[in-house]
């Protein structure tokens, strides 16, 4: 049976290990040069920083799930540096350097992991903006602070971890500023409870941040990246008393929370839904991660956002599944187990959301002259434009007519604020402005690709 | 407008060779890069040319790091919106694409940095 | 019962590029009409269009309607208030072996009766003029007057002047069914309720063979779903169309600039589309076999990338002509369908000559090749099966 797992982070990794101990020798397909995913990403070879400076209280799990990777490497065909780029029934196309190949599969696991979710604000195209995630790679994977005196904002966890750990590295932090109100953070305590050693672990950098001097602020509203000499130079916000303030800073960072990276189950024909919760367009599962379409299977980050812990046993509950469904023996109480553990984190996640709520609402306010699509420079008044006067429905729709998500990221970055930005202006509500399409390919191709013709 | 970005062709040896480590000052220096290194210093050093000019950086460099390290920008906007310098480090946004003066095409982020690239941040080599 | 607002001189069924141009003509004749889209307009073949404006190579008799339209594409911002992107930026056929410009010197004579004037370009000169061209073109047919267009804008930019002219755009209305009412044609969708007039024109695609088959009339139509693509951009340094000559099956693959910078291709193979789902199907496999020919077409784009495909649903009828013109079955009832993949330059031309032969019975220009009652004796099965694709 011809199993691939796409993605070798917790969910990838987790998944491959399950189908190998029943026997199956599965491809594990992974864009990264180094086995982890983001989360756990590694630094490169001659580095020396030793795990706990790395990944903090999740160094134990991190060296696990490396340690256990590097049992399972001589069971697998593993493949770095591989991207898979695009679908046809019953094959996957990837891609190496710039040779391409068809891969057959009986059963896929998706294991695409996500990205930051961002909400543009005026300058964020400044060179020394960037997400948080990127903030946090600057510094895991090449030992770079983004600025010497950085600004974060936005909200999530990932908020205070990242300002943390530049505090920890030596870097000054200008200011943490949260978009959610600090009163949300107490509405979700009893959601938040179901996983009380995280909770803890927030609590604590927060605490850290604020000995360290560090201004924290909650409730705030971004109002500007500013720019000098074609660089970040300062950030702009309202506070919580609406009142202005500004700091200077050389550099940004900023984001959301995360979002899923769906751009293959969307080539695979997979059935999605609108998640309230996330206020996104999710792949429709099954509790053990059975999409819509037979043989695809979803795991991890990629398919719902709910951390690293959740993605080990997603992925392990996905690879059950699609044994149980090729007909391999599986123990009901190993799933049954699975499904247990992975709802504590669903609560969990509820409560993440209730915490740092998506600012959804701010996509109104933002000024016409806001660039909401990077890779395009499509602004907030273009897609406002295709709304009213072009009388856009969705965003498929202001894609056409004006392209926000037509670069080469495909609206991965954008699609989400596109959406919020067309609703607000059309008055509905963000699930009737729809969601982006996905196009092959997933990430941009080389004209000079040649797919030697027939893959054994 | 950046004006620390020299043109290529500029005489090599005129050219200051930037040290890896950048010196305090945060903007406003000549080619003050954007980002700053906190540790594994002791790496081996190698050298590229990025817009004419040579700058040092150390070996486990992806391009962007050896690049911003030394610079504030990978690449110009082609809708006239102004420099870019990536932004999501983790081959998603897809905005930091750099170009070598050969015309290959780099994704800065995820590229290893390899002693003696020839890299240009501005104008396209394209026909 | 139709509600009064529901009644028009002219029902349009199918919202493309077509539909969208008859309409916005019919109210330059005064009469009132009603588009019926399914989905929103210009979604189908229009938005999969490659967006040529192109004469040269099209079927003779077809140029004087090509003529029309392209005078037509010249004016479009007058008529419109929006241009559509359209560059008169030239197109050309880039021949690489003696055969393939020997075809393309022969068309050009019998082209020229008709008024396209092409112009055949060889070494140094075709080189100082195009110097992007690979070292390896033999020669190019070079049409000055084509160019290249928008399909995304077009049929929205025609449907939205046809409402500021007073035409009704009913989208998100898929139509159930086409039945005659004494003098009436009744049209019933859903989610919008039934509609009536005397006239009808079936200008639905891909679609357009379901409801001639209703109607009474079958014609031997396929669906296929062509596979475009994007480059991401670049500074714009080719301004005219290019398309490779060969007459080898995958290798006639095109390409153009936009101002933007990013080149747009297609060409090549073409997949089989799902009518009933409403997808077109893309083979990424397909993107791949256009790449070397695009880079023998333009060595430069071998450094490039492609961050987008795509594709749509076309009609393509068996003798590759499309069905336009009256039926031969019944008064008030008209087709314009079955571009088979090259009807995004006539679109404008087939709005101005489907209303006047509606408006006055006169097209303006020829349109006998293209009637629906070729195909009255029936077709080989073959024909409708796209055997002639392959």
């Amino acid at each position: 049976m011809a199993v691939i797992v796409v993605g070798a982070g917790p969910a990838g990794t987790r998944a491959a290990a399950r189908l190998v101990e029943a026997g199956l020798r599965p491809i594990l397909l992974d864009e990264g040069s180094r086995q982890g995913g983001q989360i756990y990403r590694r630094q490169p070879e001659n580095f020396t920083r030793p795990p706990a400076a790395l990944y903090g209280s999740e160094a134990g799990k991190a060296t696990a799930l490396h340690r256990d990777f590097a049992a399972l490497r001589p069971h697998i065909d593993y493949r770095p540096e591989t991207l898979a780029w695009g679908a046809r029934p019953g094959e996957l196309l990837t891609l190496h350097g710039e040779t391409a190949t068809a891969l057959r599969y009986d059963a896929l696991i998706l294991a695409t992991g996500a990205t930051d979710r961002v909400m543009p604000v005026p300058g964020w195209t400044l060179p020394g903006a960037y997400t948080l995630g990127a903030a946090q790679i600057a510094l895991k994977a090449q030992a770079c602070a983004i600025g010497r005196r950085p600004v974060f904002f936005g909200t999530g966890p990932l908020l205070y971890l990242v300002a943390w750990q530049y505090r920890k590295a030596g870097v000054e932090v200008a200011a943490v500023l949260d978009t959610s109100p600090f009163a949300a953070r107490l509405r979700a305590l009893p959601l938040l409870a179901a996983r009380p050693g995280v909770l803890l672990a927030g609590l604590r950098y927060t605490a850290a941040l604020l000995r360290a001097g560090v201004r924290v602020e909650s409730g705030i509203t971004p109002l500007a990246v500013e720019g000098e000499g074609g660089r970040v130079a300062a950030f702009r916000w309202r506070d919580r008393r609406g009142r202005e303030q500004a700091l200077a800073t050389d550099a940004v960072g900023m984001g959301y929370g995360l979002r899923s990276e769906t751009q293959l189950a969307d080539l695979l024909k997979c059935r999605f839904a609108f998640d309230p919760v996330a206020r996104q367009w999710l792949p429709e599962l099954d509790a053990e991660g059975r999409s819509s379409v037979p043989g695809v299977y979803l795991a991890g980050d990629g398919a719902l956002v709910r951390g690293a812990d959740a993605a080990e046993l997603a992925g392990r509950l996905a690879a059950c599944a699609l044994l149980r469904d090729a007909g391999h023996p599986v123990d009901p109480l190993e799933t049954a187990h699975l499904r247990a553990g992975l709802r504590g984190m669903a609560r969990f996640r509820r409560g993440l959301e209730t915490a740092f709520p998506w600012p959804g609402a701010q996509a109104a306010a933002l000024p016409d002259a806001t660039i909401i699509c990077r890779c395009e420079a499509v602004t907030a008044g273009d897609i406002r434009h295709a709304a009213a006067a072009l009388d856009a429905p969705e965003v498929n729709r202001a894609k056409q007519l004006m392209r926000p998500g037509m670069g080469r990221c495909q609206g991965r970055v954008c699609g989400l604020a596109a959406a919020e930005v067309l609703a607000a202006a059309r008055g509905v509500p963000v699930r009737a402005a729809g969601r982006l399409r996905g196009a092959a390919p997933v990430k941009p191709l080389p004209v000079a690709t040649r797919m030697p013709e027939e893959t054994p | 407008m950046e004006t620390a970005i020299l043109p290529i062709g500029q005489a090599r040896a005129a050219a200051p060779i930037l040290p890896a480590r950048d010196k305090g000052g945060g903007k406003g220096g000549v080619m003050a890069g954007l980002m700053h290194r906190v540790a594994e210093r002791g790496r081996a050093r190698l050298r590229l040319t990025v817009d004419g000019v040579e700058i040092e950086a150390l070996e486990g460099d992806t391009l962007l790091t050896a690049l911003l390290t030394a610079t504030a920008r990978l690449r110009e906007s082609e809708f006239g919106d102004g420099a870019r310098a990536g932004f999501c480090l983790m081959g998603a946004c897809q905005d930091c694409w750099v170009w070598t003066e050969a015309g290959e095409r780099l994704r800065a982020c995820s590229t290893p940095a390899v002693a003696g690239l020839r890299l240009v941040t501005g104008a396209a080599p394209w026909p | 019962m139709t509600p009064e607002a529901n009644r028009a001189d002219v029902l349009i069924i199918g919202g493309g590029l077509m539909g969208a141009a008859t309409a916005f003509f019919l109210r330059r004749h005064g009469l009132s009409a009603i588009l019926i889209e399914r989905d929103l307009v210009g979604q189908a073949a229009t938005n999969a269009s490659f967006g040529n404006i192109r004469r040269q190579g099209r079927f003779l008799p077809q140029l004087p309607l090509a003529n029309r339209s392209r005078a037509l594409w010249g004016q479009l911002g007058a008529l419109l208030g929006e241009d559509a992107e359209f560059l008169a930026s030239g197109h050309i056929r880039v021949a690489f072996e003696e055969a393939e410009a020997a075809k393309l010197e022969a068309y050009a004579a019998q082209a020229r009766p008709y008024g396209l004037e092409l112009e055949m370009i060889r070494g140094p000169a075709m080189r100082e003029r195009f110097p992007f061209l690979s070292p390896a073109a033999l020669m190019v047919s070079h049409s000055p007057q084509d160019g290249h267009a928008n399909p995304r804008l077009a049929a929205p930019a025609f449907a939205r002047a046809a409402r500021r002219a007073g035409a009704r755009v009913v989208e998100r209305a898929p139509v159930l069914g086409i039945t005659r009412d004494g003098v009436d044609f009744v049209v019933e969708t859903r989610g919008a309720g039934s509609f009536r007039a005397p006239v009808v024109q079936v200008s639905a695609g891909a679609w357009g063979r379901a409801f001639a088959r209703e109607l009474g009339e079958d014609v031997p139509l396929t669906a296929r779903s062509p596979q475009m693509g994007v480059t991401e951009p670049m500074p714009y340094r080719i301004p005219p169309v290019m398309g490779l000559a060969s007459s080898r099956p995958g290798e006639g693959v095109y390409l153009r600039q936009v101002k933007r910078g990013n080149i747009v291709f297609g060409g090549g193979r073409r997949c089989p589309a799902d009518l009933e789902g409403q997808r077109a199907l893309l083979d990424p496999a397909n993107t791949l076999r256009q790449l070397p020919f695009l880079a023998q077409l333009l060595p430069p784009m071998a450094r490039l990338r492609v961050i987008r495909t795509w594709s749509g649903v076309e009609g393509y009828i068996g003798d590759d002509l499309p069905v336009m013109g009256a039926s031969a079955r019944l008064p008030g009832l008209f087709y314009a369908f079955g571009f088979c993949g090259h009807g995004f330059q006539l679109g404008p031309g087939v709005g101005a000559s489907m209303a006047d032969l509606i408006a006055t019975g006169d097209a303006g220009v020829p349109l006998e090749p293209f009637s629906i009652a070729r195909f009255a004796g029936g077709f080989p099965a073959a024909m409708a099966e796209g055997a002639h694709l392959e």
